[in-house]
């Protein structure tokens, strides 16, 4: 019988699948990666809940309720939770908000902003609610790695994978965290 | 962006430009006229000055952003700044702000909706013996009380101009409650500049010398060793040698009475009562490293000592103690300059200081070069703490063996030390070098003294259990300060304060200290709101070290050094904080759907967390 396959499974949060394109560009070692893992919930699978996996990669930060409940069911699902890219470390660019407040924002889109029907702000309880800031993961739940960049290129993602799943301490070179 | 138009700037700004000689280096000391003029620096004053000075623009809108006590967003008419030191905190600051505010209706931070008042926090003001405190358009208030605000009130809301308020409002006394050789034994003007004169330079440095004098600043470099440094300084640069000995007069003495540090006020009594023995000193040091020209770098919050340092400078020119043929020596010229600051801890750090002087952003330089070699203007200079020029003249005057014989071995003279907390005797106390702790605490009748903090925030914290340390460079530096805490009161609020004043202090220049200032802040805020777990305790560690180790000046790398004490002396205050052993969240997630549960008027399940 062979050896299990790590479960890996990924999400975006409040993030714009930047990190995840840039999964992408692993290109054809995304071959030898299957080799090694089977994936969990991701984009590339279509599951829509994560079940038990060995790692879970989340891409984002969390700005709204639904984001939350994403966040921990993969934090209670993954034995290793990282963080990927500007958004999950920081908040990153939708964190650009948090010095606006909510009310003036949502008066702002709905109400005073023509072209809208009804001038009310929706409420559909399917529409997940916002916070009045946008939050960096780790400030959610814990978090064991961060994978910093934006997004970090394919190389660097590589690089942290093949570590992690051989069982090393993920270390990226100068030039893989250097971005200017 | 629209900007407030601002048509008469023109001939308000003209005599400003005109009183600072157009000359770029005073452009901080031209911003504070036009912050006093118009309660803001407005963008078309900064055009104004931009071309006037033929600087660039984003020059002055840079000096503009960087120093607290100027404001390119409109503050009041009257401007309350309230001290927020944990001393003011422990006198109730945080009430009798709030009490202020209600009083006048207006939100703390916040302008009033008629332009009269705005009422916000700000560091130390140096009054912690006298607290709790605040500045009133940049005046030193003192001893606030809820009777003394009603009559602000009163006084704010009558359109009272701040010049005609009552001086007991302003009122500061030196509380000097210990005095040695420094305080207790006067010495005529002139006196140290005669025995110098008598002496010669050279003599005098070997004065000096054997003194064994050390900076007073905390850093406790020789002072004699700065400067002959100074004196030799000898600079290649680029194959060609751009100072020698004796070689070029241009050398500058600046006296740095920039006293950021929160706690201390020993600096603010000597300026007040012992002016001419600082400004003895500098003149001795200038005939000792060959300098023309001193600067007296006069923290902002200290303004009001302005108009009577000047009147000391103008005495001593009519007596010949300054200016040209200083006592009828051909070849002594000096003349001192009193440079204000404008609200910036950061400008307490020699270079920054040097930056400030010079008109730009008090940002610390690269060292080195050390400012002894590479100083103002890229000319060598002396930058030495108030206290420092106060013993070199009293040195100067009664040689080298006499102080060398005060304190111990590598601590000679004694210190001045400014006590606040929780003493009944809160002021100035002079000991020789080498006292405990404990007489100290005796002294100034601590009531069951639990902790010290010793030279402010970027010191050391001391616990009970080490009460029998001594003030010395052998065991606990210190710049000053000296704050006592009684058992009852929480260590992590003096931690808390900390963190938040070097968050706030923080220059923003290198990543380590502007990053790492704010995440301390954010995980004792966290603590603080009943969301901590020991991983943030273990988080703090590792920040501390981060701060420590890869800050580009002194402010990062002594950031941390309030919690990590207090991490290792007291994990009781932080422990018992905690939320818990497993993660917790850094804020409430429920609450933090509120807003948008209002905006949207839902209710439902998902609506909750």
């Amino acid at each position: 019988m062979s050896e299990r396959k790590i479960r890996l499974a990924t999400c975006s949060l409040a993030g714009c699948f930047g990190c995840h394109m840039s999964f992408l560009d692993i290109d054809e070692r995304l071959f030898d990666l299957v080799e090694l893992v089977e994936f969990d919930r991701t984009p590339l699978t279509d599951i829509k809940h994560c079940g038990p996996c060995d790692v879970g990669i989340v891409e984002g930060g969390v700005c709204n309720a639904e984001n939350v409940h994403v966040l921990k069911e993969f934090r209670k699902n993954c034995k290793v939770l990282v963080a990927i890219g500007a958004c999950a470390i920081n908040g990153g660019l939708p964190s650009l908000r948090n010095n606006i407040d909510l009310w003036d924002c949502f008066q702002e889109v709905y109400q005073y902003e023509g072209g809208l029907e009804g001038g009310v702000v929706p409420n559909d309880p399917e529409l997940p609610l916002p916070f009045d800031k946008v939050h960096p993961i780790y400030e959610v739940v814990k978090v064991d790695f961060f994978l910093p960049g934006c997004p970090p290129s394919g190389d660097a993602i590589w690089r942290f994978l093949t570590d992690l799943l051989a069982g090393r301490e993920p270390k990226l070179d100068y030039e893989q965290l250097h971005f200017d | 962006m629209d900007r407030p138009e601002t048509p008469d700037i023109a001939p308000l700004l003209t005599p400003i430009l005109a009183h600072h000689g157009h000359d770029a280096s005073k452009l901080l000391q031209i911003l504070r006229d036009v912050q006093d003029a118009c309660h803001i620096i407005p963008a078309g004053a900064i055009d104004l000055i931009a071309v006037h000075l033929g600087v660039p623009r984003v020059n002055v809108e840079g000096v503009a952003g960087f120093y607290s006590f100027l404001s390119t967003r409109p503050v009041g008419e009257y401007q309350v700044l309230f001290s927020g030191n944990i001393t003011d905190q422990m006198l109730g600051q945080d009430d009798l702000m709030q009490y202020l505010c209600n009083k006048l209706w207006v939100e703390s931070g916040k302008v009033s909706e008629d332009g009269l008042v705005s009422i916000a926090g700000t560091s130390c003001t140096g009054m912690c013996d006298q607290g709790p405190a605040a500045l009133v358009n940049g005046w030193a208030l003192t001893n606030l009380d809820r009777n003394r605000l009603d009559l602000i009130g009163e006084l704010i809301r009558s359109r009272k101009p701040v010049a005609e308020w009552p001086p007991m409002l302003f009122e500061t006394v030196d509380n000097i409650r210990r005095a040695d050789v420094l305080l207790g034994e006067a010495l005529a003007p002139g006196d140290a500049i005669r025995a110098v004169l008598a002496r010669g330079a050279r003599k005098t440095l070997a004065e000096m010398d054997n003194s064994n004098l050390r900076g007073r600043g905390g850093a406790g470099f020789k002072t004699a060793s700065k400067w002959s440094f100074c004196h030799a300084a000898i600079v290649e640069e680029e194959g060609h040698v751009i100072c020698d000995i004796g070689g070029h007069p241009e050398r500058f003495i600046v006296c740095n009475a920039d006293e950021g540090e929160p706690g201390t006020f020993k600096d603010r009594v000597l300026l007040n009562s012992y002016a001419d023995l600082v400004f003895e000193g500098m003149t001795v040091g200038a005939r000792v490293v060959g300098a023309g020209k001193g600067f007296l770098y006069l923290r902002g919050e200290y303004r009001y000592l302005l108009g009577q340092l000047e009147g000391v400078l103008k005495r001593r020119r009519e007596a010949g103690l300054l200016g040209d043929n200083i006592l009828g020596q051909a070849d002594f010229n000096f003349d001192i300059e009193i440079h204000l600051g404008a609200g910036a801890y950061i400008c307490g750090e020699e270079s920054a200081l040097i930056e400030s002087l010079e008109g730009k952003r008090g940002r610390p330089r690269n060292r080195p070069p050390f400012p002894v070699t590479h100083g103002y203007q890229g000319r060598p200079t002396v930058v030495d703490n108030v206290e420092t020029f106060a013993c070199a003249a009293k040195i100067a005057a009664q040689g080298g063996a006499w102080f060398a014989a005060l304190g111990t071995a590598q601590s000679t003279g004694t210190k001045l030390l400014s006590v606040s907390g929780d003493v009944s005797r809160p002021g100035i106390y002079e000991y020789p070098f080498g006292v405990t702790v404990r007489q100290v605490l005796a002294d100034c009748g601590a009531e069951d003294p639990y902790a010290v903090q010793i030279s402010g925030p970027s010191g050391t914290t001391i616990s009970w259990k080490e009460f029998d340390r001594r003030i010395a460079f052998e065991d606990l530096p210190t710049a000053g300060a000296f704050m006592v805490f009684k058992r009852k009161r929480d260590v992590f609020d003096a931690v808390r304060n900390f963190t938040h004043f070097f968050a706030h202090e923080s220059c923003g220049f290198c990543t380590p200290c502007r990053v790492g200032t704010a995440l301390q802040q954010k995980i004792i805020d966290k603590i603080h709101s009943g969301h901590g777990t020991p991983s943030d305790l273990e988080e703090l560690k590792r920040l501390g070290h981060l701060l420590k180790t890869m800050s580009h000046c002194g402010l990062g790398s002594s950031a941390a050094n309030p919690v990590l004490d207090a991490l290792a002396k007291f994990p009781d205050a932080f422990e018992r904080k905690l939320a818990g052993l497993a993660f917790e969240p850094a804020f409430d997630l429920d609450g933090a759907l509120e807003t948008a549960r209002k905006i949207t008027g839902r209710d439902d399940e998902w609506a909750h967390l």
